[in-house]
């Protein structure tokens, strides 16, 4: 594609069954009733002039600009505050408008400098062309009156410029901050002339003020006043290739918009159906770390991991790692070698890890870092619907009446989804928040949570019983639905269960926590106030009744009739871009593709003869198992791609034991991570920037990944892998990554109708997309779930082993927030580190005043596991007792002091509950001390050239 | 492979498991272990003392042994 601008209509787009046909410059159009006259306008084929409208917000009617005639009316209307009405006769254009029109313009353009020649959006600034578009040519006012030709410029923000001076006071952005992102940043100060945009209060610049960094009124700004930096310093973009974002589950799609092989921003895509036009500052702006320094390109290898390592070429790198695997299979079996996919990764290319493992190494140890975020989320809504997936699309949450989140922090996590929450809550939807901690999204401008259930952490399956209960014996339960579509003697069985008095809320009140009341209230408003939507995150998972938690949230939604249609259902926040897909692509250790158990030979069959191998019909090991394996000397190989194992699993130096006890570590990543201090082989990786694929967001939503410039290390990953299978004498023969989808499709019956070419012509499909569904599945369990009954699951609080006591008198919880991403590998090499610089601990005033600490001390975390050191912000977000922190650092190393406590069906860690100590302390940790110095050591490179 | 820890996984599954009632708690238990475990957790379990493990999930391995 060429660069040209996406379409703006104007004003956005009005959902109506009636139809209104009017008349437009002669030509008849039908759109929408509740349409503007300006869209309708842009539909057929016309275009007003205007400035103050663009179709990502309401329209303000300030600017005066779209001013048109209509018959047997008076005067001159704004088009884009006037409605579409049958029979209209529309003129847009007139000598009387024309002149109208110039004047206005003429105005505007006395209060701006003149500098389009120089001025980097020029060619791309809607004044200039709407400028044009009127035909001005000269400003009879002069330009040496009042104006604010020289008000400095706000170069706060690290990614984009706030220049007054060229401001037409049009308030898009205003309306874009508020409407599309719903942070309300921004303020038009004073009326009229003296009008000025302003961040926050009055000190504000954009960086101390509110602004979360979205870009949303940097792309609704019509002239250079707020502008990407990246535009100023690299220029105008020449073409466009539209993708999906790598960072979140939400899965926004963006045009990259390139000048020769560099990329000068991402603008998201306002067809794309996951984002809808909107983006957060990770995909929108922080894509920088692509190019950074410490980006390694060429592949690496070494003998034992106390030597530097040795640059060698692909070939050397490929054969000496095949012989090597080839060797310890000889000697080991083939249950000794194993591999971990990457949720970062293409579909394509988890499913090539996945199948070198199995068909290649011959074992089925193959696991992925879902393993510590939602596997709870596969195993629980597998035995209760028959699907490990979200049951919704992202559209839905505008349906919703009463929104129940749950363990999650939308705004933080999934802030492109969290926008769209917020819209509906201002709308009027309900809001229940069960968390530990008083998330963001509890009270924010114009949004107050009905309830926030604070609960103790660990006791999620205790509330959701107590929920139940209350549903259950008050009569609130969807007796109707549940006959038609559960079974209903495991429904009498599980609704006995409930009712037990042992699970009431006041029962329960001293385990959980939560006022008895409150819980009451909530669970008669989630039961009685229409649609009911749960969305939950990894506050759910991460525990070690993750998968209990799961399967009572699906109960929750099964006896509320919450399931089925638009508004409703439950919906796993998915965590990294791809962990959807990479659980779909056969990513665990006991399921081939497509959630099918390994031991089913007809399934296994159906592989076999498509890859000419047979396959180990045992389930493998997964990553904690793997690590314990390792330790006895039965498991010694392991390729790792686009994971950090080391960072992100629980108990560090049990990851740290396994992984040296290994004789080889593979590990392919762009960068030198942590895992790689005890790799003998490293990979290059490629950036989602240099490949073509398919991701899969957390709503079932497969999208293209385009490729937009080469490789820096030389190849995709997928190309990585096959040339590895290649090197251990696989004969594998793919051309291009549609090869791999067209393989995936033939052997996974949800992805049947998947192929690139379709995906490319219809932007984005939801699977299942077979023959029963071909067009794909926004809403899943429609008219029956896809396991025939729903299934009620009975589920009993159990407590977990990890209890406070006086050496460990604190509960730890973990999460992340919005700037940073997970173990931050990209994020820390991107200017997002002005926000968050460090890891903090989260403690509430009583705790470190106990403590003697004080906001910005350094403070020593300890748990039975281990200790590190980090500073304290002090805040009543957290209850008493309980501490928070992210894990975005490697100096903090906040998995030091996790447990291997983890869930029973799937060994997800329970990273959200950890008892603890913390005391002042006055510098970093021994382990952080060592650790950093080993780091460092075993990151040497000895640069010996390689062709 | 850390017999403690094998041990305390499949008493874990039981304990989940034991609200659904003794004999399908046991199934399940059995079941779990049997889809989810890799040979080596599987024989490592087997070859331990069963004595050491909760009602559930003895008799769960137990019939695990009986294949
Ligand atoms: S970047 Fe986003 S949050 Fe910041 S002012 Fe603009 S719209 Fe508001
Ligand atoms: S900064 Fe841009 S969008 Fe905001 S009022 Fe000024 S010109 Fe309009
Ligand atoms: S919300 Fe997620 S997918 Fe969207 S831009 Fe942000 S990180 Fe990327
Ligand atoms: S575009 Fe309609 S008044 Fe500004």
């Amino acid at each position: 594609m060429g660069y040209e601008r996406q379409a703006d209509f104007g004003t956005p787009e009005v959902c109506s069954d009636t139809p209104v046909t009017l008349t437009i410059d002669g030509r008849a159009v039908t759109v929408p009733a509740g349409t503007s006259v300006m869209r309708a306008a842009g539909q057929c084929g016309g275009s007003i002039p205007s400035l103050c409208a663009t179709d990502s917000v309401a329209a303000f009617g300030s600017c005066r600009m779209c001013l048109v005639e209509i018959e047997g009316r008076r005067g001159t209307p704004a088009s884009c505050t006037t409605p579409v009405e049958p029979g209209m006769v529309v003129h847009t254009q007139t000598p009387k408008l024309a002149k109208l029109r110039r004047s206005v313009m003429e105005l505007y353009i006395s209060d701006h400098p003149l500098d389009c020649l120089t001025c980097s959006a020029s060619g791309d600034c809607e004044l200039q062309d709407t400028a044009a578009e009127v035909g001005l040519r000269d400003v009879r006012y002069g330009f040496d009156g009042a104006n604010h030709l020289g008000l400095p410029v706000d170069t706060s923000n690290p990614y984009f410029d706030f220049d007054p001076s060229k401001c037409i006071a049009c308030s898009r952005c205003v309306r874009a901050c508020d409407e599309v992102q719903g942070t309300l940043a921004l303020t038009i100060d004073g009326r009229g002339f003296v009008s000025k945009v302003s961040a926050g209060q009055a000190a504000d610049d954009f960086l101390s003020s509110e602004c979360v960094s979205c870009g949303a009124c940097v792309a609704a700004c019509p002239t250079a006043t707020l502008q990407e930096k990246a535009v100023k310093e690299i220029g105008k973009p020449e073409r466009a290739v539209v993708t999906t974002c790598a960072y979140c589950g939400v899965g926004c799609t963006f045009r990259a918009e390139m000048k020769g092989e560099q990329l000068v921003r991402m603008v998201p895509w306002k067809d794309g159906k996951a984002n809808r036009g909107h983006s957060c500052v990770k995909g929108r702006f922080a894509w920088g770390y692509a190019n950074h320094q410490d980006r390694i390109t060429k592949p690496m290898i070494r003998e034992s991991v106390d030597q530097p390592w040795r640059e060698v070429s692909w070939e050397e790198a490929l054969s000496y790692t095949a012989g090597k695997l080839n060797s310890i299979k000889a000697q080991y079996g083939a249950r000794a070698l194993g591999g971990i996919t990457s949720s970062r990764c293409t579909n394509e290319e988890v499913w090539l890890v996945q199948k070198l493992v199995r068909a290649g190494f011959g074992s089925n140890n193959v696991d992925t870092c879902a393993r510590v975020c939602h596997s709870p989320t596969g195993y629980g809504l597998s035995k209760t619907f028959g699907t490990s997936a979200g049951t919704q699309d992202f559209d839905s949450v505008m349906h919703a009446d009463v929104v129940m989140v749950i363990g999650a922090n939308p705004t933080d996590g999934h802030p492109v989804f969290a926008s769209r929450l917020k819209r509906r809550l201002r709308q009027g939807a309900k809001l229940i928040v069960i968390d530990p901690r008083r998330i963001d999204l509890v009270k924010s401008p114009h949004i107050e949570a009905a309830h926030h259930l604070a609960l103790q952490p660990g006791t999620n399956v205790a509330v959701l019983t107590a929920m139940a209960h209350v549903i259950v014996t008050e009569g609130l339960a969807d007796e109707a639905f549940i006959r038609e579509r559960c079974d209903w003697d495991e429904y009498q069985d599980w609704s006995a269960f409930v009712a037990q008095e042992r699970h009431s809320p006041e029962v329960l009140e001293p385990v959980t926590r939560v006022p008895a009341s409150e819980l009451r209230a909530a669970a008669r408003l989630y039961a009685t106030g229409g649609n009911g939507a749960i969305y939950y995150g990894l506050g759910v998972t991460e525990h070690s009744q993750g998968s209990s938690t799961v399967m009572s949230i699906a109960n929750l939604a099964m006896v509320t009739g919450n399931i089925g249609r638009s508004g409703v259902g439950v919906n796993p926040l998915r965590g990294q871009n791809n962990v959807q897909g990479s659980c779909d692509m056969g990513s665990f250790p006991h399921e081939l593709p497509g959630y099918r158990h390994i031991a089913g030979p007809e399934v296994r069959g159906s592989f076999e003869a498509d890859w000419q191998v047979s396959l180990d019909p045992e389930p493998g090991l997964r990553i904690p198992n793997m690590l314990d394996a390792a330790l006895d000397g039965s498991f010694r190989a392991l390729y790792v791609q686009g994971e950090d194992i080391l960072q992100s699993d629980p108990n560090t130096h049990h990851v740290a034991a396994g992984l040296k006890a290994m004789d080889l570590v593979i590990v392919h990543d762009l960068f030198l991570n942590e895992t790689a201090n005890y790799a003998h082989v490293f990979l290059p990786g490629s950036t989602f920037l240099e490949k073509t694929g398919t991701f899969t967001n957390a709503e079932r939503r497969i999208q293209m990944v385009r490729k937009v410039m080469e490789p820096a290390n030389g190849l995709e990953d997928w190309e990585v892998t096959q040339a590895l299978a290649r090197a251990m004498g696989l004969d594998w023969n793919y051309a291009d990554s549609a090869q791999i989808m067209d393989e995936v499709a033939r052997l996974t019956p949800t992805f049947a109708g998947v192929s690139h070419a379709r995906l490319d012509a219809e932007g984005s499909l939801q699977w299942p997309v077979n023959a029963a569904h071909p067009d794909g599945s926004p809403i899943m369990h429609v008219d029956g779930f896809v396991r025939g009954k729903g299934k009620f699951m009975v589920t009993d609080y159990v407590p977990t082993d990890e209890r406070t006591g006086p050496r460990y008198p604190l509960l730890l919880t973990t999460g992340r927030i919005l700037s940073q991403y997970n173990v931050g590998a990209q994020t820390r090499r991107t200017a997002n580190t002005v926000w968050h610089p460090e890891d903090l601990l989260e403690m509430h005033p009583s705790d470190a005043e106990n403590r003697g600490l004080k906001d910005g001390d350094w403070a020593r975390l300890a748990s039975r596991t281990g200790e590190t050191t980090l500073r304290v912000t002090v805040t009543d977000r957290v209850a008493p007792g309980v501490v928070y922190t992210t894990f975005h650092h490697p100096a903090t190393q906040a998995n030091v002091v996790t447990t291997e406590y983890s869930d029973w069906a799937t060994n997800c860690p329970e990273y959200k509950v950890t008892a603890v100590q913390v005391l002042p302390s006055n510098g970093p940790s021994e382990w952080q001390e060592s650790y950093a110095s080993w780091s460092e050591k075993s990151r040497r490179i000895s640069r010996v050239a390689a062709e | 492979m850390d017999v403690t820890r094998l041990r305390y996984m499949a008493d874990q599954i039981a304990r989940n498991l034991a609200p659904q009632g003794e004999a399908q708690a046991i199934e399940g238990t059995f079941q779990h272990i049997r889809d989810y475990w890799d040979p080596r957790m599987k024989a490592a379990i087997l070859a331990d003392d069963h004595a050491a493990l909760s009602p559930i999930a003895r008799a769960a391995v137990e019939r695990l042994s009986r294949g």
